[in-house]
């Protein structure tokens, strides 16, 4: 008994008291098109604790709320909708920077089941930047309605990352998708992301850039990723880029034209 | 038979047609491919602006307004004789 009692006080000095055995704080990223029910995932897996905060030097909100699984606390952050994480308008580019740049301990692509393949291209996408990635196949009663099979085991092993199907609406399988948030967050779970093989001459550029962009990249940034980005030339990205690594050190603009010399 | 293409700009309320190929570049391009219009895709104009642009087209189930300027460098196949002009 008296072991017990000074196992217990060791263990809450390493943690915040109060709190038994209380872990690192995990981030999820909700992330998908358009009117795929990620606020809808959202809310039931917060229970509707949400309140919003400013994304910064954003205006458009993003929606935060938390979720405790396993014994763990974890921080749900609802994205705004986007078809492409080539950002076109300012909810696009929140979604994009915080996916990109915010380094979520997961991220969920939540998509359609009543038009997969429209959704898939932004989970194709949302791999090439972290292996993190966990899909939803939301919307399933609907699918149903409509006669539509998902085969979510199939689906998983060509992306390479886990897959749950779920209808969010009546709570059905999120214990499912809570358990493979978990698996990848925790990193119990090392997915292999099945990742777009570029034409010959556009492999062989990425694999030049990449030489020369990895010793001035810090780490978490996937060089390939940024590679491909160079490569597309997308100047928004770019400024994104060279402003969230200019912060710190050297200015965003030398850093940009750094980069621009990479791409020559 | 020969290719029977025309822009999107010019596919009538109403009307479908299937993805032939984009003239767009770069951004554009990309962004129209992200968007669903790849080739083959099956589009049909949905309502014009009462301006006249932009005009809504039904994509892949959803409904996506496109500028003339965008939907002008989308090239499509008439679906049967649905050839709108």
């Amino acid at each position: 008994m008296a072991l017990l009692s000074h196992t217990c006080t060791k263990n809450s000095c390493r943690y915040r008291p109060g709190v038994q055995n209380q872990p690192r704080r995990m981030t999820i990223a909700l992330a998908g098109n358009p009117n795929t029910g990620k606020s809808t995932v959202f809310n039931a897996l917060t229970g509707l604790h949400q309140h919003t905060g400013n994304w910064p030097g954003k205006t458009v909100q993003r929606a935060e709320g938390s979720f405790v699984h396993r014994n763990k606390y974890y921080i749900l952050v609802d994205l705004p909708g986007t078809y492409s994480l080539l950002a076109n308008s300012a909810d696009e580019h929140v979604a994009r920077d915080y996916i990109c740049f915010a380094h979520p301990d997961a991220t969920v692509v939540v998509t359609d089941a009543t038009c997969l393949e429209r959704n898939l291209n932004l989970v194709l996408q949302v791999i090439e930047i972290t292996p993190r990635v966990v899909v939803c196949v939301n919307l399933m009663d609907e699918a149903e309605r409509k006669k539509i099979c998902v085969d979510v085991e199939s689906l998983s092993r060509e992306l390479g990352v886990p897959a749950v199907a779920t209808a969010a609406r009546s709570g059905r399988c999120l214990d499912k998708l809570m358990d493979a948030i978990d698996n990848v967050a925790s990193g119990q779970l090392k997915t292999s992301p099945r990742l777009v093989a570029y034409d010959p001459g556009i492999e062989q550029l990425v694999q030049k850039i990449m030489l020369k962009i990895s010793p001035l990249l810090p780490e978490g940034l996937n060089p390939r990723w940024v590679a491909l980005r160079l490569i597309d030339g997308d100047h928004s990205i770019i400024d994104a880029l060279a402003r969230y690594l200019g912060e710190g050190k050297n200015s965003s603009s030398h850093w940009g034209e750094e980069m621009a010399l990479c791409t020559r | 038979m020969s290719k029977n293409t025309f822009a999107l700009t010019q596919l009538s309320i109403g009307n479908s047609g299937r993805v032939d190929s984009l003239l767009a570049q770069g951004l554009t391009r990309r962004r129209l491919l992200d968007l669903g219009l790849v080739p083959g895709t099956e589009v049909e104009a949905i309502r014009r602006s009462p301006a006249g642009d932009p005009t809504a087209f039904l994509i892949r189930g959803t409904i996506i307004a496109l500028r003339e300027e965008v939907s002008r460098q989308v090239l499509i196949r008439a679906e049967s004789d649905e050839r709108g002009i």
